[in-house]
């Protein structure tokens, strides 16, 4: 777990964490919001964030480590997501997996060395119609198969 | 502020004014679906092109709106063009160059271009196009076999105006039964209606409501139930995106059945649009008093409250959703005590499905007897299924309970496509089985898919085809159970993983006599061993399609042979000397070069090399290439 030296997000963290100071419940309100801001959950954040909202350090960190959504690593500069809901597994999402993974010289859930992409392979995005979908940083491209999806990430390097 | 009866009659009417002057005013209306599969779609370079398209032409008199999701979602991004005194125009597939196109054509030129229109010749082979009359959208088959009850607003209404909801009828229901009816009287009449969850348990909602109001007074919850997780299936969130007051009129009633003054929706983070909508409906709905103290002047109070989820397909299952919401790790709680009796902090709480409360306000103005003639015997009014995978018509219909799904399928989903067969269909998602072709004459309902070894779960709706591999997609579910297994218990957690290591094992051609016997026993005990629902169901993908396919198991165990030509280790891509011409191509496209051969020898797949990638076989002009 790295360390962020952004100084305005810390404070936009400090003043979030502020709103919500004391309040149990609000964890992972909070863990969303601070995800929002410093792009991932770092040892200190989840400090400040226990410190904050009174509860033990290990209850947040075990709540980050149960949710897919909370990460503890930082995310590659373009976020490229495939779906593997049942619609894209049944239509060919894991060959565009496999083409993303050679392509990248990552497996899913890994981010490039140069910190610029990161595929991970996610939970039905609701949009069946398109299957298989991927996106990179929320928008979205239907209809993939492994070359068109290799052809669209060139377009982000 | 809308304080009386009278005050909504009069907003509505205000509102029905409005609309009335913008049609009288204008040339058209235009209306682009904007849920989130047609902004994925590219409805908003739809919308822009549309836009800059009237400016271009000096167009003033068009309003140009957007909608939520009409369940079409095969035909996205839709736009509807709506002349004054003519039949509504669906156009589907429409892209910025045809967004242009209409705008020329239709609206300047004003007549409709019908080989684009859903319902006009847009469905037709294309020779038949361009002849083809608009008709009215209940002419169109995937709409004419639906019956929209909790769909009724989406697509139809601008999901983000209280006021066009409020011309449908919008919180009519709630002001009746606040003014009108007493707690128990609403929940005799939702007992009547024989509404039963929509989530996919299928238990009475009136009972279940009766439950937490014969709880001592204080205070209670209510909770919507909006993590929708099972993969494949969209309804929750098309009616979050296109109808949000639904949900949120439908909470109020119930908690003023039950006796709650507070709600949350736990709605999935990876909703974005929906969360947005939904914020913004509450806010909306304060503004006016429909929220917070005193609604319709009576001391009713209600203040709702969204929560995000992050990520675990656990928390749909209630207990672990409640602890959710207390800021926990998801982890589910043992039943009894029921959430109706100790839910969110230990108050008694009710937890219904988003599907289930955008029935309620319908119930109530249109009355228990209406509702259930609507349905068959032990299930009443309509079911959003999710039609996806193999199926032409991808997207949401609401069918009354009873349908055949044959008709679901070929009427309304217009047939598997590319002329393959139909193999099965996945009902339930990962908790749920799979329907073979055999039982395609079967009435769905909670009942007959119960006896078939499903569940009507959530309504996801999953086609597959003959290249479906039932062993593979069984796996496919258990890996998905078991990575979503919370943990908590060991039946869940060790025996989801034994069993998916044997499936693994069986798809890699290791599998091994007894394998099927050993799989069949671990998921009767994992079922009968979990703590919570999640476990319960996690083997029946499993034990349903050992079931129905048992052959194919069979097939991959003992022979090592994948039928079709899914699980890699169990087939070879092989070239028919007799039928190849030896034209050279597949050697060419081939990335690992296995492939030798020449003018005069046909060519021929070094086995030991070949990664399977399957580019031979697209690229060949002959078919000579074959999976065995």
């Amino acid at each position: 777990m790295g360390k962020c030296n952004c100084k305005t997000a810390r404070e936009e963290l400090a003043e979030v964490i502020e709103a919500y100071r004391g309040q149990e419940s609000a964890l992972i309100e909070v863990l969303h919001k601070a995800q929002e801001i410093m792009g991932y959950l770092p040892r200190d954040v989840q400090e400040a964030v226990a410190e904050g909202l009174h509860v033990p350090l290990n209850k947040v960190y075990g709540v980050v480590s149960f949710y897919h959504h909370f990460t503890v690593e930082p995310k590659g500069k373009y976020q490229i997501a495939v779906c593997n809901g049942t619609a894209c597994y049944v239509k060919g999402a894991p060959a565009v997996i496999s083409g993303l993974e050679e392509e990248l010289g990552i497996k899913a859930g890994e981010t490039t060395k140069d910190g610029k992409f990161s595929l991970a392979a996610v939970r039905c995005l609701g949009a069946c119609s398109l299957a298989p979908v991927m996106t990179i940083n929320q928008k979205a491209y239907g209809l993939m198969n492994a070359e068109k999806a290799v052809e669209i990430i060139k377009q982000y390097e | 502020m809308i304080r009386t009866l009278q005050d909504l009659k009069e907003f509505q009417e205000r509102q029905e004014e409005r609309l009335r002057q913008q049609e009288a005013t204008t040339r058209a209306q235009i209306f682009v679906g904007m849920g989130t599969c047609g902004i994925a779609a590219g409805a908003q370079d739809v919308y822009d092109a549309i836009c800059d398209e009237l400016k271009k032409r000096n167009i003033e008199d068009v309003v140009v709106a957007q909608t939520g999701c009409i369940g079409f979602c095969a035909q996205e991004p839709l736009a509807e063009v709506n002349l004054p005194g003519s039949q509504k125009v669906l156009y589907g597939h429409v892209d910025p160059e045809k967004a242009r196109e209409i705008v020329a054509q239709h609206i300047e030129g004003g007549k409709a271009v019908s080989q684009w229109a859903v319902n006009g010749g847009g469905m037709l082979a294309e020779e038949l196009q361009a002849e083809a009359q608009i008709v009215d959208y209940n002419e169109v088959p995937f709409f004419k076999h639906q019956v929209r009850i909790a769909l009724r607003n989406c697509g139809v209404i601008n999901p983000e105006s209280l006021g066009e909801y409020t011309v449908r009828d919008g919180y009519r229901s709630l002001a009746k039964v606040l003014t009108e009816m007493t707690p128990a009287e609403v929940i005799e009449e939702i007992k009547k209606s024989g509404l039963r969850g929509r989530g996919g348990g299928g238990f009475s909602t009136g009972t279940k409501w009766d439950f937490a109001h014969k709880q001592p007074p204080g205070q209670k919850y209510i909770v919507c139930n909006a993590d929708e997780g099972d993969p494949g299936a969209f309804m929750d969130r098309s009616i979050l995106e296109g109808d949000p007051h639904s949900v949120v009129e439908g909470m109020a009633i119930g908690a003023y059945a039950i006796g709650a003054n507070k709600g949350y929706v736990y709605c999935r983070a990876e909703y974005p649009i929906a969360v947005k909508r939904l914020n913004l409906a509450i806010s909306q709905a304060k503004e006016q008093g429909l929220l917070g103290k005193n609604i319709f002047g009576t001391d009713f109070e209600f203040d709702l409250e969204v929560r995000l989820g992050a990520g675990a397909f656990v928390c749909g299952e209630e207990t672990a959703l409640l602890a959710s919401i207390e800021g926990e790790r998801g982890e589910p709680r043992l039943r009894p005590p029921y959430p109706a009796v100790s839910g969110l902090w230990g108050k008694p709480t009710i937890i219904n499905n988003v599907e289930t409360f955008a029935n309620i306000a319908p119930i109530i103005n249109k009355g228990s007897g209406w509702f259930g003639s609507i349905g068959s015997d032990n299930s009443k009014g309509t079911k959003v299924f999710a039609l996806a995978g193999e199926i032409n018509n991808i997207g949401l219909a609401e069918i009354p309970m009873g349908t055949t799904l044959r008709e679901v399928i070929y009427d309304i989903g217009g047939g598997v496509p590319e002329g393959k067969r139909f193999k099965g269909a996945q009902t339930g998602g990962p908790s749920g089985g799979c329907i073979p072709a055999e039982y395609l004459d079967t009435p769905i309902d909670y009942d007959n898919l119960a006896k078939l070894g499903t569940i009507m779960g959530s309504g996801g709706l999953i086609i597959m085809a003959e290249d479906t591999c039932m062993v593979d997609l069984a796996r496919f579910f258990l890996d998905f159970t078991q990575e979503e297994s919370c943990g908590k218990c060991p039946p869940c957690r060790v025996g989801t993983t034994v069993m998916l290591d044997m499936l693994n094992r069986i798809v890699e051609g290791k599998g091994e006599a007894g394998d099927l016997e050993k799989l069949e026993e671990l998921g009767k005990n994992i079922k009968a061993a979990s703590l919570c629902g999640l476990g319960q169901t996690a083997p029946n993908p499993v034990l349903s399609t050992m079931r129905y396919f048992r052959e194919e198991y069979e097939e991959h165990v003992r022979d090592k042979k994948c039928r079709a030509g899914v699980c890699t280790a169990l087939f070879q891509y092989y070239i028919i000397p007799e039928k190849c011409k030896r034209c050279g191509i597949c050697a060419k496209v081939c990335p690992v070069q296995c492939i030798s051969g020449d003018r005069k020898t046909p060519y021929v797949i070094d086995q030991d090399l070949c990664i399977k990638c399957g580019a031979c076989m697209e690229a060949c002009p002959f078919d000579s290439i074959i999976k065995r």
